[in-house]
């Protein structure tokens, strides 16, 4: 019974974060989105949509835009392959989602006395994983491309698997360096390793010890996920992108996989850089403050609100890189395919091969 | 028990998709079978307690290799294969003593699997401790240093000669 | 494992010549208007340096990097014969690669890649070692092979060579995998202590795995039925890359199947002998009987190298010391024999003109008189005519044969060795005895470089016909170290 309580309570944990980062985060996201960019460029954005009169900033856009993609028509154009048509944009959405499976959102929670690790599953190859994720995310977008039987929009798929598996290997070789840092490929090892503190007062956060590698990780992970200003792809209002021939849900589903992959790099920044779930000097005093006592009969309360605090926490710096990558995306102008290529090969690739030499140097002779 | 599932569910997802790739008319879906290949063999690795080996094996495969091979495919637009591949006499009989052979071979593991009990290379109980990440990475760079870094010349030489092959404008030299 | 122990001076040729190819390919791309000639130099300095490395570990032998490689006499004789072998390739294509290839220094790294490759081949004492080697070798000389792109022979020989190479690496790591998984581990040492104990046939996966290496390792020295590449390849490629194709990589491929086979001697049966005994049997007769017929140079010596590369598995299936002194002596002059030959052939070749046909050689002793002597002083070596180096490699190698039993098998060499006298004396005489035709005139230029390769090859030939005990005796020495 005991076992039962603690599994359904773990797999409970384990939902909400999946629920909020996938479910809630990106619908907010379309909203972040518009709501934003009319702040940054001085208007007032989208705020018609109402429920009931109430029209709250204009979040019922995002419940508006959903509806409005699920009743399009969905057709199938002349010729196309129909199975991968289908099937392109599933797959592109499953590796997406696949990538949160390893993300930590909270130190271990006790439930009922034992320990459960907050991380959906614990891979001991943890950062492998997200790249066998990340390299199979080429797959939705070529064969979604090839399947539309349109050469442009073939040439923009091929544009994007070009830029994605260029600027895969820049993220890869720039993690190598936090793996050398943090002398580990587990996530959670990762993020509890950053718990320390350099010079009394600094914690060891990944953008402190490794600014270079967070600087490609970021320029990286945005190429990767074909947003300004790296969308040449898409193309939106110049050259036609990939999923031109897809409408209603299908083009829904690439819209939403590029939010989530979105959110996928904000979260990965997040737990890589900026400390992931740690609250650096805040669950020091949560533990010395709030007593040990159980709590709804399997919490321990200071456990229980430490895990929520840093769970908070998490959200938080999450919004925080999605505020930042939102940012740049309404700021900078689309770079052309040749200055993408440019960028991916001749200077994100030195830099973080540059980047793991000084950090290996450093680790030997320091660390 | 679960193993013996997943293990044969993986096998039988291996074999369709093999057949698949070699059956398929269109190179296109060959790919995909291909790519659900490699899926599977990367579930074996793991149920053999390698996940180090699994995800390299999809990050460099299915992740870098097949994307170049769908590349290729697509650019050369190759649909549908309007003629078929005709076998000729000798290659029939080429066939079936490859398939003999490989009979034999089929026969020759089962009976070593299950009849003769399995073969002991003497590894005993350090198969779990060996595939995680760390024990792999001391030994790449103690026992097996010296092969690592002959791996990175032998890449550096297919570096150039990938790029010798496919370099575009040759400029005049004196 | 505690730690590792960096030996330098085991890996020695391997590193030079990496460092030297990397050095040459920046080079490259940093002077881009640097004469042929100066990189040319730099490569042959390298390659100078990196014999002497390998000279250096004549005398001490050691096993480095945990029973990876090895540093003994068999590995620095190889390694010699293997820069000797690309000196003179480097030597002949100094003035080959300007006219035709553009991309010269890559030219010259790839070149140095592949013996680096072959060093480790030679001084590999663990199937992984071994199997790198190859690769590294196999991927330089697939790309070389096909160097001159805008010549469709030279890429379907590229191509056949890469498609029929990769499947061989395949067969050969399958091998691998099944011997690793009999025997639980990779190194010749562990794998030669089974074996021991075992014998080759105690175990069909064993045995398996054994046939698969055999055909890995005999693709790359071309024997029977593992040959059909070498015609359309050699062919197809450049001059001097078939030249370094004929000597080098096939001396690299013998030298690591005769590390893998020292590891299979056994006391117990040994029934693998038949097989190679038919492979051996087969490949000559074969090589020498369709030579016969081929009106194309190139083409003759590529079917006459497979010839020769059947009298070498003689000496294999001897396994005495007699027999492996004698491979290493004869792969020596056989080095130089087919560096001649074919380098004849590069210097009388010009851009428009390659000089591959029979017809094409009719008199020439008349107009190119340095060039009609070297040819036919490289066909009476490799036909066996004595005083020259041929006969001498020959002679100790067929003595290895009778001394350890296979009486028949040498005497099917000496009658394949009849027969080849014909193809072989067949291009002297059109070079002395027919006139020449009036519209083919030889217009190549003089090429110092390749001349001076042409002479070095013919000295030593001369020197290793007329007093080959020193070099015997040294030999035999080395093979008395392996055993």
């Amino acid at each position: 019974m005991a076992d039962f309580i603690v599994g359904a309570v773990e797999y409970l944990s384990k939902f909400i974060f999946f629920i909020i980062a996938v479910l809630v985060i990106s619908p907010v996201l379309t909203w972040v989105e518009r709501k934003q960019s009319a702040v940054m460029q001085d208007r007032i954005g989208a705020n018609r949509a109402e429920i009931l009169g109430l029209r709250m900033l204009g979040l019922f856009h995002a419940l508006a835009d959903s509806l409005k993609l699920f009743t399009k028509e969905y057709f199938v154009p002349k010729g196309a392959d129909r199975l991968i048509f289908h099937l392109a944009p599933c797959i592109s959405i499953f590796f997406a989602v696949m990538g949160f499976a390893v993300i930590p959102h909270a130190d271990t929670l006790i439930i009922s006395g034992q320990p459960v690790e907050m991380q959906i599953v614990n891979l001991n190859i943890g950062l492998l994983y997200f790249f066998a994720v990340l390299g199979m995310a080429v797959y939705g977008v070529v064969l979604g491309a090839w399947a539309s039987n349109n050469n442009y929009a073939l040439l923009g798929g091929l544009r994007a698997s070009a830029q994605m598996i260029s600027y895969e290997v820049s993220i890869g070789i720039s993690l190598v360096g936090i793996i050398l840092v943090y002398q580990s490929v587990d996530l959670m090892e990762i993020t509890r390793a950053q718990g320390d503190l350099l010079f009394g007062f600094l914690p060891k956060w990944g953008i402190f010890l490794q600014p270079l590698a967070f600087f490609i990780f970021m320029a990286a992970g945005i190429a990767e996920t074909k947003r300004i200003p790296f969308d040449a792809p898409e193309g939106e209002s110049e050259i036609v992108g990939y999923f031109i021939e897809y409408s209603g849900m299908g083009f829904g589903m690439y819209f939403l996989t590029d939010f989530l992959e979105t959110i996928l790099i904000a979260c990965l920044t997040v737990t890589f850089f900026l400390g992931g779930w740690q609250a650096p000097f805040i669950d020091g005093w949560i533990l010395q403050t709030f007593s040990d006592s159980t709590f709804l009969g399997i919490f321990q309360l200071n456990n229980f609100i430490l895990t929520i605090v840093q769970f908070l926490a998490f959200v938080f710096k999450v919004c925080l890189v999605i505020f930042m990558m939102m940012t740049i995306r309404w700021t900078l102008p689309r770079f052309r395919y040749d200055q993408i290529m440019n960028l991916g090969w001749k200077m994100l690739l030195p830099l973080s091969l540059f980047n793991i030499v000084v950090t290996a140097i450093i680790v030997y002779f320091i660390g | 028990m679960l193993e013996t599932v997943l293990f044969f569910a993986l096998a039988l997802l291996a074999v369709t998709a093999a057949i698949g790739m070699i059956v398929h008319r269109s190179p296109v879906y060959s790919v995909l079978m291909l790519i659900i290949t490699l899926f599977s063999i990367a579930g074996f690795y793991v149920l053999l307690n390698a996940p180090f080996v699994a995800a390299v094996h999809m990050i460099v495969y299915a992740g870098a290799i097949i994307v170049l091979f769908l590349f290729v495919v697509m650019l050369l637009d190759l649909r549908h294969e309007s003629d078929r591949f005709t076998l000729t006499k000798f290659s029939r009989v080429l066939a079936f003593i490859a398939f003999l052979v490989f009979l034999g071979e089929a026969i020759l593991l089962v009976k070593v699997a299950f009849i003769d009990g399995g073969l002991d290379i003497g590894l005993g109980g350090q198969v779990s401790q060996l595939g995680d990440t760390p024990s792999i990475g001391k030994l790449l760079f103690t026992a097996y240093l010296l092969p690592f870094e002959i791996a990175s010349v032998l890449l550096l030489v297919a570096i150039i000669g990938a790029v010798i092959l496919a370099k575009q404008n040759l400029k005049p030299s004196q | 494992m505690n730690g590792f122990e960096f030996d330098w001076i085991a890996i020695a040729p391997f590193l030079i010549l990496s460092v030297l190819g990397f050095a040459v390919v920046v080079l490259g791309i940093s002077f881009p208007k640097m004469y042929r000639g100066t990189l040319g130099t730099i490569v042959l300095v390298g390659f100078a340096v990196a014999f002497l490395a390998s000279l250096q570990s004549w005398d001490d032998a050691r096993l480095a990097f945990g029973g990876m490689i090895t540093a003994d006499k068999f590995s620095s004789a190889f390694s010699c014969i293997f820069i000797l072998g690309a000196t003179l390739t480097i030597g002949l294509s100094i003035n080959q690669v300007e006219e035709k290839y553009l991309l010269y220094s890559d030219y010259f790294a790839l070149v140095v890649f592949a013996t680096a490759g072959m060093t480790l081949m030679a001084s590999g004492t663990n199937l992984l070692t071994l199997f790198l080697g190859l690769e590294t070798l196999s991927i330089a000389l697939y790309v070389l092979a096909g160097f001159r792109r805008s010549n469709e022979f030279a890429l379907e020989a590229s191509f056949k060579y890469f498609l029929l190479g990769a499947f061989a690496s395949g067969f050969l790591l399958y091998g691998i995998a099944l011997i690793y998984g009999i025997t639980g581990s990779t190194d010749l040492t562990k794998i030669s202590a089974y074996v021991s104990s075992e014998g080759i046939l105690g175990s069909k996966m064993f045995f398996a795995g054994f046939l698969l290496l055999l055909v890995g390792f005999g693709f790359k020295i071309s024997v029977f039925p593992f040959h059909l590449w070498a015609p359309d390849v050699y062919q197809g490629a450049p001059t001097p890359i078939s030249a370094f194709m004929a000597t080098g990589s096939k001396a690299a491929g013998f030298a690591a199947l005769m590390r893998f086979m020292i590891a299979m001697q056994s006391t117990t049966q040994s029934g693998w002998q038949d097989i190679i005994w038919v492979i051996a049997a087969a490949t000559m007769i074969l090589g020498n009987v369709i030579a016969l017929r081929q009106s194309n140079v190139k083409r003759m010596l590529a079917y006459s190298s497979i010839a020769h590369a059947g009298y070498i598995l003689i000496g294999v299936l001897a396994g005495n010391t007699i027999g492996s002194s004698g491979i290493i002596f004869y792969l020596l002059t056989y080095t130089f024999m087919n560096i001649g030959a074919f380098g004849v052939i590069s210097y009388l070749s010009t851009a428009e003109h390659e000089f591959i046909t029979l017809s094409d050689f009719r008199g020439l002793a008349s107009s190119r008189p340095f060039a009609a002597i070297a040819m036919a002083a490289f066909m009476f070596s490799l036909a066996g005519i004595p005083p020259l180096a041929g006969f001498m490699a020959k002679f100790y190698l067929f003595s290895a044969g009778v001394k350890a039993g296979y009486v028949w098998l040498v005497i099917i060499a000496v009658v394949t060795s009849m027969i080849s006298l014909y193809y072989y004396l067949g291009l002297v005489v059109q070079m002395f005895m027919r006139d020449k035709e009036a519209d083919v005139a030889a217009t190549a230029p003089l090429q110092p470089a390749v001349m001076i390769a042409i002479s070095i090859a013919m000295l030593a030939i001369l020197i290793l016909g007329i007093f080959p005990s020193r070099w015997v005796s040294l030999f035999q020495d080395l093979a008395r170290s392996l055993m």
